[in-house]
């Protein structure tokens, strides 16, 4: 008999016992007095805001929504969903040209790429920071990320015929970090696949997962993109193909938002969406094998991202990483690196953001690694900008370790 | 995913477990849903006689700082309490008489520490009292979040401004041989504590606050830290759901986030708490393991659970799973061969008299012994 089925909360935050766990973890607690904290944010918060939608506060934007108060709460209570939840119902403001523009990800891709040298040589100019600055409060001392000429989508399109000859077939959900910033992810992931007789193949059409969109209040937006690519992933399933990502928050945005936020059922898709790291271990444990060079030596600092932990799969990089001869590994202690998507961007955040990841910078550069692998783009250019150390995917650490 | 021994729990019993077997050479993993009763520690490893050897090596290797004596300590409202083993924050006295003139120093705006009382009980011992609320420039940015200004927000500011309040506290002392000041020191940096007692002309004590606790979270920190060094498994956020267990014998063990992906092991130790970290569960009609399973040792009666005045001996707080003499934890009646019961969620236990640090402990170091004698 199941006795809670009538008194379930939403995000079940009646399990809250008040018990303050949540706060001893939230980063942003530690650097912006203003935010009111996980605890006040959400289940303390959801009482009065159920009794009167004017309890809501503003200040909820200062959550990152790194989730790490739900990793941390012994009560299983949705702290983070709560919040964003929260967000989208009551946040009646208008999201900013700022945010609109910083939230449209595939779209500003598709259109910058096709003029990629100069939209890099323009973004990279202290007059271009100084100006997005003063007009759109982005902060001057960010480092843009540089725009591909060609996208991974043209790329693996041209390899189609190839791909369909293996034996075993691959959807990707590549994401707009992958198709239009930095391709070679991608191709790294081909070539790890392809060794273990895996063609790839990209879904009918992927639109940008969206998360960048909730937390800038365009949930509707949002919306759309979940059951387009619900839809979509439904018929790589459909066909009998697992859907591989290579982004920590496009798949907890795919397996856990999407439902939890947006209330778009994914039932249907969730157990054949896979972190790739996972699927490569799953298949190496079932007795495939890779060769890898002979000579390979490196020295790896792995931070696991905040959607990973919270996804739970950060282990599956971390083993794989540890297979690989010749790499000396060093698991950095759990913590954020203050990016946060779109969040460490605004000029509002810069601050906070950073002081949030110093802790972290200051570990990468007592550990002194060849390199910091992550499966999170934002946190590889807050993590490359902050401390001068080259950031790779897992899965592109895998790749130059293949024997040729 | 294949280990020799999976552990449930990530808390002091699990962290305690799983460290023993990475330093005996085993491959370990620890699933922990949500953060573990550390963060309630009082700082006093109760019930703890002086520590083993295999358990003093254990401490100092991951940085924890304890000692040993046998007396009382000062507990956060004033009274009294037996203790030993202790961390190096908790000062420990022969009587509960240990000074004439006390200072009680508390940060202005800080409400989870309780000045009065503890100068109330503690003038019930024949010492006098007097208390100031210091106000400092560097925790008043604290304040513009009144709700969140805790132990832990404090202290991470102290890690890097304990020498200001040195300097304050001399200024303040007058002919008081005891200062005593709430446990908010020493969350990142071990030495503070230390630094503190050094710099001030009197005796030092750290009393208790409103959780989260300070020593303990800096506890979970290090153990967690030491248990990863040693290439531990830790899978934070995680929840055992299930269990595969074939003739007696755990084969493996279902999470929610591996979901398909089954951890197996040859031994399991199940350390998963009490009734607050959902090791046990209870329904209006009976108290559950949710994992396995388990037979709980409970009274059939809902209403012999408790007693209705809420200051008795309440008997829920004893019920918990049955093991054998050897710690097998027992389903339908049969000892399971390869799962260990350790910590709060044993049966017949009374964590409310302050023995549940020393029962995680000893349990836990008594089910590794069974498991690398076994293996």
């Amino acid at each position: 008999m199941k006795l809670q089925e009538y008194t379930e909360s939403r995000h079940n935050f009646e399990e809250c016992m008040k018990c303050t766990v949540c706060t001893a973890y939230c980063p942003v607690l530690q650097v912006n007095p203003r935010y009111p904290g996980p605890k006040q944010a959400g289940p303390d918060g959801e009482r009065l805001r159920l009794k009167d939608p004017y309890f809501f506060n503003y200040a909820l934007k200062y959550c990152l929504n790194c989730k790490r108060c739900e990793v941390a709460c012994p009560s299983d209570v949705k702290v983070a969903d709560l919040i964003q939840s929260a967000r989208i119902r009551y946040d009646k403001s208008k999201p900013k040209l700022r945010d609109r523009i910083l939230a449209s990800t595939d779209f500003m891709g598709s259109l910058a790429r096709p003029f990629a040298p100069i939209v890099n040589g323009v973004t990279g100019l202290g007059i271009t920071k100084n100006v997005l600055d003063a007009t759109l409060k982005i902060d001057h001392q960010r480092t843009f990320p540089k725009y591909s000429g060609r996208s991974f989508e043209a790329w693996l399109r041209r390899r189609e015929k190839e791909q369909a000859a293996f034996p075993e077939q691959v959807s990707y959900f590549h994401g707009c970090y992958v198709n239009y910033n930095y391709p070679q992810l991608g191709k790294d992931l081909v070539k790890v696949l392809n060794a273990l007789g895996v063609g790839v193949r990209l879904l009918e059409k992927e639109k940008c997962c969206g998360i960048a969109m909730i937390t800038n209040g365009m949930s509707e937006q949002a919306t759309r993109h979940a059951t387009h690519n619900v839809a979509a992933i439904e018929a790589a399933v459909h066909e009998g193909r697992k859907v591989l990502t290579t982004s920590s928050s496009c798949t907890l945005t795919l397996r856990e938002e999407y439902p939890n936020l947006l209330g778009v059922d994914n039932t249907a898709i969730r157990d054949s969406l896979l972190m790739a790291t996972r699927f490569i271990y799953e298949k190496l444990e079932r007795g495939a094998s890779l060769r890898f060079r002979p000579d390979f030596h490196k020295k790896v600092a792995y931070h696991v991202p905040c959607h990973m932990e919270r996804l739970g799969w950060g282990v599956f990089s971390e083993k794989l990483l540890r297979l690989i001869p010749g790499v000396e590994f060093t698991l950095l202690d759990s913590a954020c690196c203050g990016i946060a998507g779109t969040y460490g961007f605004k000029k509002e955040n810069y601050a906070a953001s950073q002081a949030i990841g110093a802790p972290l910078f200051e570990q990468i550069r007592a550990v002194d690694p060849e390199v910091v692998a992550c499966d999170c783009e934002t946190c590889k250019w807050q993590i490359e900008m902050s401390t001068g150390y080259t950031v790779a995917n897992p899965i592109s650490i895998l790749a130059e370790a293949l024997a040729d | 995913m294949k280990f020799n021994t999976v552990i449930i729990g990530g808390g002091l019993a699990g962290l305690v477990a799983g460290i023993s077997l990475q330093k005996a050479g085993q491959n370990t993993a620890i699933i922990s849903s949500g953060q573990n009763a550390l963060h309630f520690f009082s700082g006093t490893f109760e019930s703890m006689e002086e520590p083993s050897q295999q358990l003093a090596e254990l401490f100092s290797e991951a940085g924890i700082r304890t000692h040993y004596q046998a007396g009382v300590r000062l507990m956060p409202l004033g009274t009294f309490r037996p203790a030993a083993l202790s961390l190096e924050d908790i000062s420990l006295f022969p009587t509960s008489h240990f000074g004439k003139k006390v200072l009680i120093v508390n940060f202005l705006g800080y409400h989870d520490f309780f000045s009065s009382f503890l100068a109330e009980g503690l003038e019930k011992q024949g010492m006098s009292c007097r208390i100031h609320q210091l106000k400092l420039a560097q925790l008043e940015w604290l304040e513009q979040s009144p709700s969140e200004m805790r132990s832990v927000q404090i202290a991470r500011i102290m890690d890097r401004i304990w020498d200001v309040v040195v300097q304050e506290v001399r200024v303040l002392l007058k002919d008081e041989d005891t200062v005593v000041l709430p446990q908010v020191f020493g969350l990142q940096d071990i030495s503070v504590p230390g630094r503190i007692r050094q710099g001030i002309p009197a005796q030092v004590v750290f009393a208790g606050t409103l959780p989260p606790s300070v020593p303990g979270i800096r506890t979970q920190m290090l153990l967690k830290r030491r248990y990863e060094l040693l290439g531990g498994t830790y899978l934070a956020g995680d929840e055992a759901t299930g269990a595969h267990v074939h003739e007696g014998v755990v084969h493996s063990i279902v999470t929610k986030n591996l979901d398909s992906h089954f951890l197996e092991a040859g031994h399991f130790i199940l350390a998963s708490g009490g009734f607050f970290s959902k090791g046990l569960r209870s329904n209006p009609f009976q108290i559950q393991e949710p994992v396995f399973g388990l037979d709980v040792v409970q009274a059939a009666d809902r209403s012999d659970w408790y007693q209705p005045d809420f200051m008795q001996e309440q008997p829920y707080m004893s019920f918990g799973v049955q093991t054998d003499a050897q710690l097998h934890a027992v389903r339908d009646g049969q000892a399971l061969k390869n799962l260990f019961a350790v910590g709060s969620i044993l049966g017949g236990t009374r964590p409310e008299m302050g023995t549940a640090a020393g029962l995680a402990i000893r349990s836990a170091l008594a089910a590794v012994d069974q498991i690398l004698r076994r293996s």
